[in-house]
């Protein structure tokens, strides 16, 4: 990690290569996340309706869960685990091979300190982006739960728009959020570690991003408890 | 000038260098060669600080690379220009790029004279309108020739290739092996080749160091190599059918 602080490029070289990541990383994970954000939060919807069978819970009740469930868990975490699938592998995958073709040598020989080149802007971007992502999800998963109870008529729409609007804690939002930094420099951080100190060959770059994902993936859980722990 | 002196390293604890001095002079071809597993690579990697050795020093005229400051290296580092085995080319930027790398980091010239110095180096490796084609769209000695392009766009004082034939039909090998010889004196470039290539050796070895299980067993010019009188180097030289038909003529007077 002290590898990234010493002796750094210039500040405009950073600049660019982060917003480059930011593409890579926060733009092209928006299909997936919309999908999967979206019909999380329809599935939420109608499971919550289907087991709420009570007459004396009023149906509002559905969108609440749905909002709490996904501004608390959903969309942080859940997005979380789709990031390091698809972001974490990529990071480590990218890494590993430019390790084993030794363009992380040509680098280091041309005087450039290769860990903050290629680590940092890959952190700052996951940073930058991610909790934009959870931002996102957060507001498409709700509204797959508008969608699909509204279609369905387990909701009306009146009682679900009073439903996420009752009892609205706005700690929960910068909950979320503050997951959404933790998480984002976890998977992007052990990624980057997986993938710059990958050695071998093709058989080991394909281990190292297995490695990643699923490291990043128990990191984001154990953090994802101790968050809910410290700051609930 | 390079210098180095008793370079030593081990492996946990395989010894794979016992160290080795030698002298590599600019504006000549200096060869490192050796059977696969000899430790060429390694010299190579701690003459260039990607493998530390446990002992020895490393001197870039006169300056101690192996005991800089991480600034003093850097330095002498932004000097280096360096020829990988696999060419070593970003995969993600085209060739144009590839090669304006090490001035877009290294130097704050204006774009217009990078793409001039960029353009330059390409016609001068013989590579001209594929200034856009991606790594992964050239042939083997076009990576190469990219390769080396990128080593000396930064007007680099000294040059390093690892094995810069391996992979490449003999042709190709021969034109990149004059390339790099050309480059040497027209640039008055330190020039370190590590192969095993004979062809090479008998082509470009201005100055050849041979080593054998970690040692320097004998050093010379390619005029001298086919009449070293020590048998390790004599079973590497005249390994091949083609050496061996030389020896044989060469015998027969």
């Amino acid at each position: 990690m002290g590898l990234m602080f010493i002796k750094r490029e210039k500040f405009s070289t950073y600049v660019k290569l982060v917003i480059d990541e930011c593409v890579l990383i926060g733009i092209d994970s928006l299909v997936i996340v919309t999908i999967i954000s979206t019909f999380i939060g329809a599935v939420t919807c109608i499971q919550t309706a289907y087991n709420l069978v009570s007459p004396l819970i009023p149906d509002y009740i559905i969108s609440l869960i749905v909002r709490d469930m996904t501004l608390l868990e959903l969309a942080p975490t859940i997005t979380a685990l789709v990031f390091a699938g698809k972001v974490g592998s990529n990071i480590a995958g990218e890494l590993g091979t430019m390790r084993i073709t030794e363009q992380v040598d040509a680098l280091e020989v041309m005087g450039i300190n290769s860990a903050s080149f290629l680590a940092l802007p890959k952190i700052l971007g996951s940073l930058i982006t991610y909790p934009m992502l959870v931002i996102i999800a957060g507001f498409l998963s709700i509204l797959g739960g508008y969608v699909a109870g509204t279609v369905t008529q387990v909701i009306t729409p009146e009682e679900y728009i009073y439903g996420i609007r009752a009892d609205f804690i706005e700690y929960n939002v910068t909950f979320a959020l503050i997951k959404s930094f933790v998480f984002a420099f976890l998977i992007a951080s052990i990624s980057c570690y997986k993938g710059y100190y990958t050695e071998g060959g093709a058989l080991e770059v394909g281990k190292a991003s297995t490695v990643a994902v699923t490291n990043s993936c128990i990191a984001v859980l154990a953090a994802d408890y101790l968050l809910a722990q410290l700051l609930l | 000038m390079i210098k180095i002196s008793n370079i030593r390293k081990s492996f946990d604890d395989k010894e794979v260098l016992f160290g080795i001095d030698g002298v590599f002079k600019p504006g000549r071809t200096n060869l490192i060669i050796g059977t696969s597993g000899t430790g060429k690579s390694v010299l190579l990697k701690c003459m260039v600080g990607l493998v530390e050795p446990d002992e020895g020093v490393v001197l870039y005229d006169d300056r101690n690379f192996t005991e800089a400051s991480r600034n003093v290296r850097r330095d002498i580092r932004r000097e280096i220009g360096m020829l990988f085995q696999g060419a070593a080319l970003f995969d993600s930027k085209n060739v144009e790029k590839n090669v304006m790398f090490p001035l877009d980091m290294l130097t704050n010239m204006p774009k217009d004279e990078k793409l001039d110095r960029v353009n330059f180096v390409l016609q001068r490796v013989g590579l001209e309108n594929v200034n856009k084609k991606m790594p992964s769209e050239l042939s083997g000695g076009m990576k190469k020739r990219v390769g080396i392009a990128r080593a000396i766009v930064n007007n680099s004082k000294y040059l390093y290739c690892d094995e810069p034939n391996s992979g490449l039909d003999p042709k190709t090998a021969i034109l990149i092996d004059h390339l790099i010889k050309e480059i040497t004196y027209e640039f008055e470039i330190t020039t370190i080749v590590v192969t095993h290539d004979m062809n090479s050796v008998m082509e470009i070895g201005d100055y050849i160091m041979y080593l054998y299980q970690g040692k320097k067993l004998w050093e010379g010019s390619n005029d001298e190599i086919l009449d070293a009188r020590v048998k390790e180097l004599q079973d590497f030289v005249y390994a091949n059918k083609l050496m061996q038909a030389v020896k044989d003529r060469r015998d027969e007077g």
